[in-house]
């Protein structure tokens, strides 16, 4: 394997990891308030049909991805009613919004296009640009890093940026502010939190609506800057890959974005069977696949450190007896 | 959840139901969808084509789960449509069990053979009309390195990629060929990320046009080739209008026709295999005003001197279901 084609893979890696990066982080903030949140896969899905939809009709990206965040809002305001204010089970109602975003989109987009449940292919303005980073071509040159800097870090849509931003931003306000500990308490213990004089159900509702307004974008970025429009079920799983991801993270944003990254790297790895081949491993493509849910056992396991939960993870908040 | 089982279940049913009133005939779409710009659009055009023509009706279903198939076919033979019309390999087996329970009613399976009496299977020569597609490939790469991405991994598509290889060999031999799979599960015939994401790799590779013979996941792969600059070749329907001038051309595989005829033939339809090949124009590649740049006259002179001879008999294109076995190609 030659420095170009790990380069190749690396920046494949980089695009196939932000919709996982996104979702992770959303069913991070949703997690580590207590909300178990199954439905990141619905969530996405809505996104990148209102994304598509809408991109199509105004032309505009950025209304698109305002409307992937408004119809993944709304799915997020449905799982924050059934679980925190009629305290219902968490993983039922996360499943159920995913069995309605299935067919919703579909449906949606079948009375709107007539297409088969898909959005017609968006052109120049509706689609997300890539963005060269600043002295991307003058570094080009540079051996080694030059091509590092300017064919894997340069040139991806916005949203890949926004997405790595995230990591560091998510960190800081669950370490280092105010709302961070109370959220995260709140997931632990939230007793003492309501002891304290504080809503349990409004930090839980804030929890459960960043996460809406994440998997909005990552949906926004798979019908928008992906490929060029929504398709039926076009998330394929990476909601729960993205699930994965965090149980593989221990719920902490750092590994996080390590977790989606490697995961992200599998799926490039499994588009290039070739390059295995070249190193003498011939690996079938289908363990590639599952190699993300296979590693995620493995920690579950217990054989890679403890993964442990939010206590109060899975538990409606019920003030009184 | 039990209300929503039961709704949906009502749901499922009268979208089953609302459709039958008389013995119309009848199509099944697989999963790849109605609409894939594809195989299926390409049944469901034949079928129209029959409507407009007759002035008649039909009925139609679209797969939505692998679970469906034999309570649809028998839905259908159960609500009296005749000739019932579906597409794609995977109905093989549940067609064999439930045609012998509606002798009455005339089947038509594509793309698979059943031997029942009152089935006619339908099947294509796809791996002569992947040659000629091959040639043209090999022709317009300047790279001499040309990639395949087949939708789930079954034999059928090995016959196009192994057809598609013999035809690139066939102008230049040294030629690197580039194959690749989406998967081994039907969601493999509609996953546009993850063709666009093999045309990327594809085109690291060096390869500079495509073939998709992935049904709804070939979206992807056009829409990749023609922002990367490369270009693609579409499958089953015509589809150098999705992005003109940037697909080479189309590998044509007339399932609009197989369906077109088996309504016009009604419940007289004849059981049997019916091969659609080249001289039949059942397979054949694409040519019109959105791709005349792209094929020049040596290329369209090589690839019909080709298409002549393999009518005549004189070349034959190795098919890759007789033996499993391809020579210009490892899977």
């Amino acid at each position: 394997m030659d420095y170009a084609t790990f380069l190749q893979l690396l920046d494949t890696t980089l695009r196939l990891a932000t919709p996982l990066l996104f979702a992770c982080l959303a069913g991070l903030y949703s997690e580590r308030a207590g909300i178990f949140d199954i439905g990141l896969e619905g969530k996405m899905l809505m996104g990148a049909m209102c994304a598509g939809t809408v991109a199509y009709l105004t032309g505009s990206v950025w209304l698109g991805a305002l409307a992937a965040i408004v119809g993944s809002l709304l799915f997020a305001l449905v799982h924050g009613l059934a679980s925190i204010t009629f305290r219902g089970n968490q993983l039922i109602s996360g499943v159920a919004l995913n069995f309605v975003a299935s067919g919703i989109t579909v449906l949606v987009a079948l009375a709107l296009f007539g297409q088969g449940g898909r959005t017609p292919p968006l052109e120049g303005g509706a689609r997300m640009g890539e963005v060269t980073l600043p002295f991307a071509d003058a570094l080009r040159s540079v051996p080694i890093i030059g091509p590092l800097y300017a064919d894997v870090i340069s040139g991806h849509p916005l949203l890949v940026y926004v997405g790595i931003a995230l990591v560091p931003a998510t960190w800081w306000l669950l370490y280092r502010t105010r709302f961070g500990l109370r959220l995260r308490a709140v997931g632990e213990n939230p007793a003492s939190v309501d002891t304290a004089g504080v809503s349990v159900a409004r930090l839980r509702f804030a929890a459960v609506l960043i996460a809406g307004i994440l998997c909005g974008l990552a949906g926004a970025y798979m019908a928008t800057g992906l490929q060029a429009g929504f398709g039926r079920e076009m998330t394929a799983g990476r909601g729960y890959i993205a699930l994965a991801a965090l149980i593989f993270a221990k719920w902490r944003p750092w590994h996080a974005l390590w977790a989606c990254l490697l995961f992200g790297f599998f799926q490039s790895l499994a588009l290039r069977p070739d390059v295995l081949q070249s190193v003498g491993l011939r690996v079938p493509v289908p363990v590639l696949d599952a190699l993300p849910y296979i590693l995620t056992v493995i920690v579950l396991a217990g054989l890679v450190g403890k993964a442990v939960p939010p206590r109060a993870g899975g538990e409606p908040y019920v003030k009184e007896r | 959840m039990t209300l929503m089982k039961t709704l949906l279940g009502a749901a499922a049913t009268l979208a089953l139901s609302s459709a039958m009133v008389s013995a119309d005939p009848a199509i099944i779409f697989d999963l790849g969808g109605k609409f894939d710009k594809s195989f299926n659009e390409a049944a469901f055009n034949g079928a129209t084509k029959w409507a407009q023509e007759t002035g008649g009706t039909f009925k139609e279903l679209e797969m939505q789960s692998e679970a469906q198939r034999e309570q649809a076919l028998r839905q259908l033979a159960d609500a009296g449509a005749n000739p019932i019309v579906m597409t794609g390999f995977a109905f093989g087996d549940v067609l064999n069990t439930v045609a012998a329970d509606y002798p009455d009613t005339k089947f038509a399976i594509i793309d698979m053979v059943v031997e029942q009496p009152n089935v006619k299977s339908v099947i294509f020569t796809e791996h002569e009309g992947s040659y000629l597609v091959g040639m043209l490939a090999a022709l317009a790469s300047k790279s001499g390195t040309v990639g395949f991405i087949g939708g789930m991994d079954i034999p059928l598509i090995r016959k196009f990629g192994c057809g598609y290889a013999e035809g690139v060999k066939a102008v230049n031999p040294d030629a690197k060929i580039v194959l690749n799979m989406t998967g081994t599960t039907p969601a493999a015939w509609n996953d546009p990320v993850k063709g666009a994401e093999l045309t990327k790799a594809q085109k690291s590779q060096g390869a500079d046009v495509i073939f998709a013979a992935a049904g709804g996941t070939g979206i992807g792969v056009l829409q990749a080739a023609a922002d990367e600059g490369i270009l693609s070749i579409g499958v089953d329907s015509n589809q150098n209008h999705l992005h003109p001038g940037k697909v080479l051309t189309s590998m044509l595989k007339r399932v609009d026709v197989a369906v077109y005829n088996a309504f016009k033939e009604g419940e007289a339809i004849e059981p049997g295999i019916t091969t659609l090949d080249l001289k039949a124009e059942g397979v054949g590649y694409a040519l019109d005003d959105n791709n005349a740049a792209l094929i020049t006259p040596e290329m369209k002179a090589a690839v019909d001197a080709a298409a002549e001879k393999i009518k005549a008999g004189e070349l034959k294109v190795h098919d890759y279901m007789s033996d499993n076995t391809c020579p210009a190609a490892t899977f």
